[in-house]
């Protein structure tokens, strides 16, 4: 579906239960997509069973054509429609539509969604840019020319990511030929074997297409990821060395800041800071290197999902003397964080979710990421930019310079301890204390709230329990009320929603 | 009316549990499913929910589709070890999923062979949210009708009592319970209970007042027990409350003059409280795709109370039944449609024009994107807007679109 959506021209005919349209959300949502993806679902129900779940299937794929009339179409089942064995590939053959049609056959009980997503784009890549023979494959032209692969729907920063990587190609005189998936039409993947060469960002999507490539039109693959400052000038290199381009300028970039905002002497505080690192493994990787080699933290524990990618974060754990967690069950998670006790996580939503219950700062590098990781603002990963938003957003969380010798001094201050997380964030604080301040002491002291009323009050969410003491207590006192009951509390709401 | 079957743009019943859980305090929920229903229940309440969750997904891995006898052991296994984990569990819902109807996995034997291991401390009951037999709402229903046999029987000597039925949030709750004993309503019980032990008793001389449409399966398990359905419109707004309670009242017989008295201030309040919504809806047509079965009752109070204009009031089932004083006071213009095919619901949505639609996630940037105003509809079943006192709440829900658009200078 991250394929799917991300690309344009191309429909998904998904034969699942209706439930399963929930996954739209993710997009509409999260990612703020202002258009519907482009997937129909059969939403087969029980009643369906018995009766021809494979015609409603064909029903559905034909509508989809007619409504939307895609330059492609790929078929595919959920979990469920597994199960029911109704064969959408051969089904979708049978109508004959007039179109390129490419069935999914993901096993969906054995693998996980990035590589059912890396599956869906190699197959598209398969069929569009297949070799013709006698074509020559590069059409000629002065500058070196790649493609950029991987970027998807759904994928953490990857917009600002591709403006990024584009702009650092251009400066170093390399012009992209197509983006995929991203953005891009079927007809656009038929164009990709017209370039020199592949930058993969997101080896998770794009590894197992680049490879096909490499071997079906001879393109070399770029696997350095350039998120941190280091990896960034390991890029620019590696595209200098194979395309012969002059790198000085482009490592000039008065534009990276990380550096020296690392080095200077309020970033001392940042010094073997605790962090545990747990993410997709492009972004757990990247983030260990830049943790330890740029930010001068002590990276405690560092792990990921992404089984089929385990290797890679294995080796890196192991440079850092450490023994990667591979997993997805949030719960090992969970126990390897409390353990650890790092001062920082970076992690995904669900990390983020770990460390706030843990009372731990958090920084998000990586999806499965939620609303409030999809800035409006250009926000990359990648490049020399990126590194300073990695430098701003991991630094932010934790308790700033000057501060953390004050809170040595101060334990016992009741607003200024260390349970109260860093001042600058009061959405890190934890909750308030259990027995907050009275609230029979009412703003008015010649107010009484009768016990009901109190109690009644407490019902009410923290966060609004304030103002609807206040207003109740403004509305009895307009009134000339003594004592406040139930009644003047909700006398008093239906006074001022007016 | 307009019958669809085409592609649904629906949650199944499993996002039932996000507020079950929070309602019987010391019930858990284990849903029997795949990845996707993992994904599903935890991007739904995983985000909004911090505190440790009482529901969890045992995932069918592809050895257990290829034995049942493999899932059953699974499954017994997973429910040890959580219930050795979580000793504060009394009362345990297996709930099923599309995959686990597929492969025909029996988890009502399950419950049973369950129960009989872990009793007396532990009561292990089933019910499927699965999305090829429940649509989100349904799930409650499914889940409420499984636990009517859970209540102890009330013979005909019992003293009559009145059953509240349906999931409300504890602070609704309150205030309909002290609403009652003012009306002189000796006993009133509410359907789930807050603990798992409290269900009370049901007999010939249980009145049950249903507060939520899409309870129909439950309110017929609870007829079978003996129980008598008050018909009445449901609580929502001034006028639905007060017909709500109305049917209560005039089953203990109380006075006309009584009633009044009584409910009067909480009327007058309610409807001061639906004033200024009231002046920002008034006049405007309202488009409602099918989400909740709150739909028709909704529709009513935005019609009556707010004088907004339905189109199309769009329900994944309509319960006839449930709904009988609602159908009654529909506006006769509205069209009334139930299931859904979504594309070309939207056709007919962007034919209407409406100045409001009220929808799912899954659509509402997208319409929003498209020039339209709109309501995310899973608000209204994930806010307390039961009763009087939510009146203006829930009409400042509809209202509040317009708010900010009157804001907003981008
Ligand atoms: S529709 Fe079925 S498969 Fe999908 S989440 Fe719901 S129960 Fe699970
Ligand atoms: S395998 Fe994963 S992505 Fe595919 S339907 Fe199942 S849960 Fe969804």
């Amino acid at each position: 579906m991250r394929i799917a959506t991300a690309m344009k021209g191309l429909h998904y005919v998904l034969h699942a239960p209706q439930g399963d349209t929930y996954a739209d959300l993710l997009f509409t949502m999260i990612e703020r997509r202002d258009a519907r993806p482009p997937v129909t679902y059969t939403t087969f129900q029980a009643r369906d069973l018995g009766g021809d779940t494979a015609e409603l299937f064909k029903t559905s794929a034909r509508e989809a054509y007619e409504r939307f009339q895609p330059e492609a179409m790929i078929v595919g089942a959920s979990c469920t429609a597994e199960l029911i064995q109704d064969d959408p590939a051969g089904l979708a053959r049978a109508l004959k539509l007039p179109i390129p049609v490419i069935a999914l056959d993901l096993p969906s009980y054995q693998k996980k969604e990035n590589w059912g997503a890396a599956e869906t784009f190699y197959q598209l890549v398969r069929t569009f840019a297949a070799k013709v023979d006698g074509a020559p494959a590069r059409t000629p032209g002065p500058r070196p020319r790649c493609n950029i692969l991987g970027p998807t729907a759904l994928g953490f920063r990857h917009r600002d990511d591709v403006v990024e990587v584009t702009r650092l190609l251009g400066q170093l005189g390399v012009d992209v030929n197509v983006v995929a998936p991203l953005n891009a039409r079927p007809s656009d993947l038929s164009r990709l074997p017209d370039a020199d060469f592949n930058v993969v960002l997101y080896a998770e999507i794009a590894d197992v297409a680049a490879r096909w490539l490499e071997k079906n039109h001879g393109q070399k693959i770029i696997r350095t990821v350039p998120i941190g400052h280091n990896a960034t000038k390991d890029f620019i290199a590696e595209i200098a060395a194979i395309t012969g381009v002059d790198p000085a300028h482009v490592l000039a970039d008065a534009n990276a800041r990380m550096p020296w905002w690392s080095r200077s002497v309020d970033s001392n505080y940042l010094t073997g800071k605790r962090v545990f690192i747990f993410g997709d493994a492009t972004h757990a990787v990247a983030a260990a290197r830049v943790a330890s080699e740029e930010l001068g933290f002590e990276v405690v524990g560092l792990g990921t999902y992404s089984r089929e990618f385990a290797r890679d974060v294995r080796a890196a754990a192991e440079k850092l003397g450490l023994t990667a967690l591979v997993t997805d069950d949030y719960l090992e998670v969970e126990k390897a964080i409390a353990e650890l006790q790092p001062e920082l996580v970076l992690g995904t939503q669900m990390e983020r979710h770990i460390a706030k219950r843990l009372g731990v700062g958090c920084a998000v590098i990586s999806a499965p990421a939620h609303v409030q990781d999809y800035p409006a603002r250009f926000s990359p990963q990648m490049g020399f930019e990126g590194a300073n938003v990695l430098f701003d957003t991991w630094v932010h969380p934790l308790v700033m310079g000057l501060e953390e010798h004050l809170l040595a001094m101060f334990r016992e201050d009741f607003e200024f301890n260390d349970g109260a997380g860093a001042s600058h964030l009061a959405a890190h604080q934890p909750a308030p204390s259990p027995a907050p301040a009275p609230i029979s002491a009412p703003i008015a002291s010649e107010l009484i709230w009768s016990r009901e009323a109190e109690a009644e009050l407490t019902k009410i969410p923290f966060f609004v329990r304030g103002k609807a003491r206040r207003n109740t207590e403004r509305f009895a006192t307009e009134q000339g009320l003594a004592v406040i009951k139930i009644e003047t509390l909700y006398d008093a709401k239906s006074h001022y929603a007016r | 009316m307009l019958r669809e079957r085409g592609q649904r743009e629906v949650f199944c019943g499993l996002t039932g549990i996000v507020w079950l859980h929070r309602k019987i305090q010391d019930a858990f929920f284990l849903v029997v499913g795949s990845r996707t229903c993992a994904h599903l229940i935890q991007s739904a309440a995983g985000v909004m929910v911090f505190a440790e969750p009482r529901f969890a997904t045992a995932i069918m891995e592809e050895k257990d589709l290829a034995g049942l006898a493999d899932a059953n052991e699974e499954l017994d296994r997973v429910v040890d070890r959580l219930l050795e984990r979580r000793p504060d569990i009394k009362l345990l819902f297996l709930v099923g999923s599309c995959p686990s109807e597929v492969i025909k996995l029996d988890l009502s034997r399950a419950a049973q062979r369950l129960s009989a291991k872990h009793q007396p401390g532990v009561r292990v009951l089933n019910y499927s949210g699965s999305g090829i037999e429940t649509t989100f709402t349904q799930g409650e229903d499914a889940c409420l009708a499984a636990l009517v046999p859970e209540a102890p029987k009330a013979d005909s000597n019992t003293a009559p009592s009145l059953l509240v039925v349906g999931a409300l949030p504890d602070i609704v709750e309150d205030q309909f319970r002290r609403l009652f004993t003012e009306l002189g309503i000796p006993r009133v019980d509410f359907f789930p209970p807050r603990k798992s032990g409290e269900i009370a008793a049901v007999g010939p001389n249980t009145r049950m007042l249903i507060a939520q449409p899409f309870l129909g399966d439950t309110a017929r398990a609870l007829a079978a027990r003996g129980a008598n359905r008050l018909p009445a419109l449901f609580p929502f707004g001034a006028e639905g409350t007060t017909h709500w309670l109305k049917a209560a009242a005039d089953a203990w017989s109380i006075p006309e003059m009584d009633f009044r008295r009584i409910v009067a201030p909480h009327r007058e309040r309610a409807k001061r409280a639906l004033a200024r919504s009231r002046e920002t809806l008034e006049g405007l047509s309202v488009f409602f795709f099918p989400d909740s079965q709150l739909e028709p009752p909704l529709a009513r109070f935005l019609a009556e109370e707010l004088g907004m204009r339905p189109v199309e009031i769009g329900t994944p089932y309509l319960n006839r039944d449930l709904l009988s004083e609602e159908l009654k006071r529909l506006p006769a213009q509205a069209r009334l449609s139930e299931g859904q095919d979504v594309d070309k619901q939207l056709d007919r949505c962007r034919a209407d024009k409406p100045d409001l639609v009220v929808c799912g996630l899954g659509l509402a940037n997208p319409l929003e994107a498209a020039g339209m105003t709109t309501k995310w509809s899973i608000e209204l079943v994930f806010s307390p807007v039961h009763g009087f006192d939510q009146a203006g709440d829930l009409a400042a829900l509809f209202a509040r679109p317009f708010a900010r658009r009157a804001l907003l200078k981008v």
